[in-house]
């Protein structure tokens, strides 16, 4: 590793499946708050897939804020680390991406760069299956002590945050004003306007089981009048 | 009943053993298909589903018209820019907003860099381990993979038996390690596997190569657009100003040095595409060219929106360097005006899709498109509402609707952007095509197949690689007569705006013709509607019973190994499918295995 090394802080996942944008508010957040020396890079990778290859191979140092299925109470906070961080993002594929994020470390792997140190700081997701909503109260409180938990990992490394006399507004941070959290949550329609009650989203690989009733809750939503337009 | 013919000419017979493969894999998103082979291993029918329902329409629905492309942008990982850059134009085709001419180039540059990344990111990544065996790799002899390398890119400038040698090392470490990592769950048992050893560490080398190199051409987006992995978008031009003789800094406008960057990254990019990509495609189709199933509806009926306008603010197919237009039932002789906004042209249908319309005997242009989920299975499914074990393609059976233009069903993609091309007589495209069928020694039908696809894929590269090197001058030449306008923001403030208006927007998305269609009421979105290419190749059966692409390309062909479909995955994957974005993706599905069932 170089004297100074060079460190990615990457948040994954899907800003419009709710909890699927935990990493990526996570680090937008971090921004807001905190400046980093040059050798750190905050990145918001979406749902990036190969195309952030290239950015963990420059990484000596990888800490990656993602929304992970570990089977616990939704809403814990769970860290791994090093040899760990592939395994949990390979266990069950959350993020939409088709080439999971396990995949992408395994082509840096490929390559012969994949980083020295790995840190993934994962959030049990309360909900994912709410197209165009945002984060759940649980997961959202996780934000802050999931950012104490990397600042101490990279303190521990000799990397130190500052933090930011006044937080930065949104639209000169890495976060993409268009969506940022406040006017994404505003913007929202209303549940009547986006059909979101009991949408019919059923039929997948064997080992998903579906709502306790669920004849009644299609039977609900058929029986609702059609939705204005 | 066991036997029909549709009507866009396919007999379906559905007496066979019928194989599942759910959840296909290496695509975006989320897909099924369902297939029945007779006695000799033949596909005699073909169902294909997306499993899950899409919402896009309806989280856009009151919000601001000016943000949709960010939205748009998020519904998947691949098209980030190209969904950007439709709604941007559906927003200014509505508003009525002309954009600068540096801005048009800028945005083409941009798009068609995403072409050439998309395309060669497709081929290497996900769709050449359909082609390519990296276990059989480790069997090459170094020496013999480097003369392979020699006679077939003669330029490429890694070649030697030690380079071969330490790659096939570096796999072995992997594959021995246990952990495959991306090329796991492949049959690599299987004889449908045609490459001698030497052609498979080739093309596993390559795929390493690409992998390395993919990251440049993103750099194009990232100086344009100003931000890296999601670039920034704007109604009325390009968020990014021009000062020439500006000075490098974070946050200045593109100057001179910055331009110069992205003419470097242009060059390498046309290079790794002549000495890589085509080379390869024309290799591995030498050992495949008896090979040629899968061409369904490319030979009969294929659409393209075209894309790439020359002058700004021109949408005409007679101003768009990508062709416009549509072959029908198989006549090469007669391209067909294409017009979006026509409610005769462009409609989507549901009766195999699980939605309700008022009357479902009818079509729905766009515009008054409905997006009303209705999940029912039907009569003759097996399995359970939450885990159907068949579908019942007499009824409702997929989230996908069936767009069809005046009523056919039809392939998007780079080959139908090139079977366009190549009836109009566009120059670049005919001799592309010429010369590689000549290559490798094929009649121009064979064009209409799963390798036609996948090589017209890599031409395509070829040709936007080019294009990039047009608008780069262009761009630079209206700059040095003085225009350095990059946005026109005249009425982007919304009180500026009619009451009620609509538009739409189109792009050549890497995957196939793409548009949004938009109604803005009281400055805030009233209806959104995206036809994106994967509900075109997608698409169920439809009313007269038409069946869709995916559909059409299965048929006829021939499984070696009914438990190993590597043969349907191969077709699929050879449109380069997003079903992300054609389907609503849900919940915790977990492994990526494929699961293949055989009844």
């Amino acid at each position: 590793m170089a004297d100074t090394p060079s460190v990615l802080i990457l948040g994954i996942g899907n800003l419009l499946w709710a909890d699927e944008g935990f990493g990526v508010r996570a680090v937008e957040e971090l921004h807001r708050g905190w400046s980093f020396p040059d050798n750190v890079r905050l990145m918001d990778g979406g749902t990036q897939g190969i195309y952030l290859v290239q950015h963990i191979r420059e990484a000596d140092i990888l800490v990656v804020f993602d929304a992970v299925d570990f089977g616990l109470a939704p809403g814990s906070l769970k860290l791994a680390e090093g040899d760990e961080v592939p395994k949990f993002l390979g266990v069950k594929k959350i993020s939409l991406h088709q080439t999971g994020f396990q995949e992408v470390l395994a082509m840096a792997e490929m390559l012969g760069d994949a980083p020295a140190e790995q840190l993934l700081i994962g959030v049990q997701p309360v909900e994912l299956d709410d197209y165009g909503g945002s984060l759940r109260p649980e997961v959202k409180a996780q934000i802050a002590p999931a950012i104490e938990v990397a600042l101490d990992y990279l303190a521990r490394r000799g990397i130190t945050a500052r933090r930011r006399a006044q937080p930065l507004d949104d639209d000169i941070t890495i976060a993409s004003s268009e969506m940022s959290l406040a006017r994404y949550e505003a913007g929202r329609p209303d549940a009547a306007a986006a059909l979101r009650q009991g949408d019919a989203r059923v039929l997948t690989a064997e080992g998903w089981r579906g709502p306790e009733d669920f004849e009644a809750e299609i039977d609900q939503l058929l029986s609702q009048p059609a939705r204005p337009r | 009943m066991a036997m029909t013919q549709t009507p866009n000419g396919f007999d379906l017979d559905t007496s066979g053993q019928r194989v599942v493969v759910d959840p296909v894999t290496r695509i975006e998103g989320h897909m099924r298909c369902e297939v029945n082979i007779d006695e000799q291993n033949m596909i005699r029918n073909a169902v294909s589903t997306g499993t899950m329902w899409r919402g896009l329409e309806v989280i856009l629905k009151g919000r601001d018209p000016r943000d949709a492309w960010a939205f748009t942008q998020r519904i998947c990982g691949v098209c980030t820019g190209t969904h950007a850059l439709t709604s941007v134009r559906a927003v200014e085709d509505s508003l009525g907003i002309d954009i600068p001419e540096n801005a048009n180039s800028i945005r083409n540059i941009m798009q068609l860099s995403l072409q050439v990344h998309d395309h060669l990111v497709h081929f290497y990544h996900l769709h050449a381990l359909d082609w390519v065996n990296p276990v059989n790799a480790l069997k090459a002899d170094p020496k013999a993979t480097s003369e392979l390398q020699q006679s077939v890119s003669p330029h490429h400038p890694k070649s030697s038996p030690g380079y071969f040698r330490d790659i096939q090392n570096r796999l072995k470490k992997f594959v021995e390690s246990g952990q495959l990592g991306p090329f796991k769950n492949g049959y690599w048992t299987n004889p449908a596997y045609l490459l001698p050893p030497e052609a498979d560490l080739m093309a596993v080398t390559h795929y390493l190569e690409a992998l390395d190199f993919q990251k440049e051409i993103m750099t194009t987006r990232t100086i344009f657009g100003g931000k890296d992995t999601h670039p920034n978008w704007l109604v009325g031009g390009v968020p990014c100003a021009i000062n020439i003789d500006g000075e490098m800094a974070a946050g200045a406008p593109i100057n001179m040095d910055r331009l110069n960057y992205v003419s470097g990254v242009i060059d390498r990019s046309l290079e790794f595409v002549n000495n890589v990509y085509i080379p390869d495609i024309l290799a591995i189709g030498s050992f495949y060219k008896d090979w040629l199933y899968g061409g369904g509806l490319s030979g009969k009926s294929v659409l393209a929106y075209g894309d790439i306008p020359d002058r700004a603010n021109d949408y005409s197919a007679e101003n768009l360097m990508m062709p416009q237009g549509a072959v029908i039932n198989g006549n090469l002789k007669e391209v067909h005006p294409v017009d979006l906004r026509d409610p005769e042209q462009i409609q989507e249908f549901v009766p195999h899709s699980w939605y309700s319309y008022p009357d479902e005997a009818k079509g729905l242009h766009p515009w008054d498109g409905i997006t009303e989920p209705n999940y029912a299975l039907g009569p003759n499914a097996k399995g359970t509402r939450t885990n159907i074990e068949q579908l019942d393609e007499q009824a409702k059976y997929s989230w996908i609707k069936a767009p069809r233009w005046r009523g056919h069903a039809m392939e998007v993609g780079p080959l139908s952007r090139y079977v366009v091309g190549y009836a109009q007589g566009h120059e670049v495209i005919t001799d592309q095509v010429n010369r590689t069928l000549r290559a490798l020694d094929l009649p121009v039908e064979a064009l209409f197949s799963t390798l036609g696809r996948t090589a017209a894929r890599a031409l395509e590269a070829q040709w936007a690689a080019e294009m990039q090197r047009y608008f780069m001058d262009k761009l630079i030449a209206n700059i040095k007569a003085g225009d350095s306008a990059t946005a026109n923001v005249e009425k982007f403030d919304p009180a500026t705006w009619p009451k009620e208006v609509k538009g739409v927007g189109f792009t050549e998305a890497p995957r196939g013709a793409l548009a949004h269609w938009i109604r803005i009421k009281d400055t805030k979105i009233d209806n959104y509607q995206c036809v994106v290419p994967t509900t075109w190749n997608g698409s169920p059966r439809d009313n007269e019973g038409n069946i869709g692409a995916f559909e059409a390309s299965l048929m006829n062909t021939k499984v070696e190994r009914a438990e190993e479909p590597v043969e349907i995955l191969r077709t699929i994957h050879s449109f380069d499918p997003c079903l992300a974005c054609s389907t609503h993706v849900m919940g915790p599905d977990g492994e990526e295995l494929a699961e293949v069932k055989v009844r």
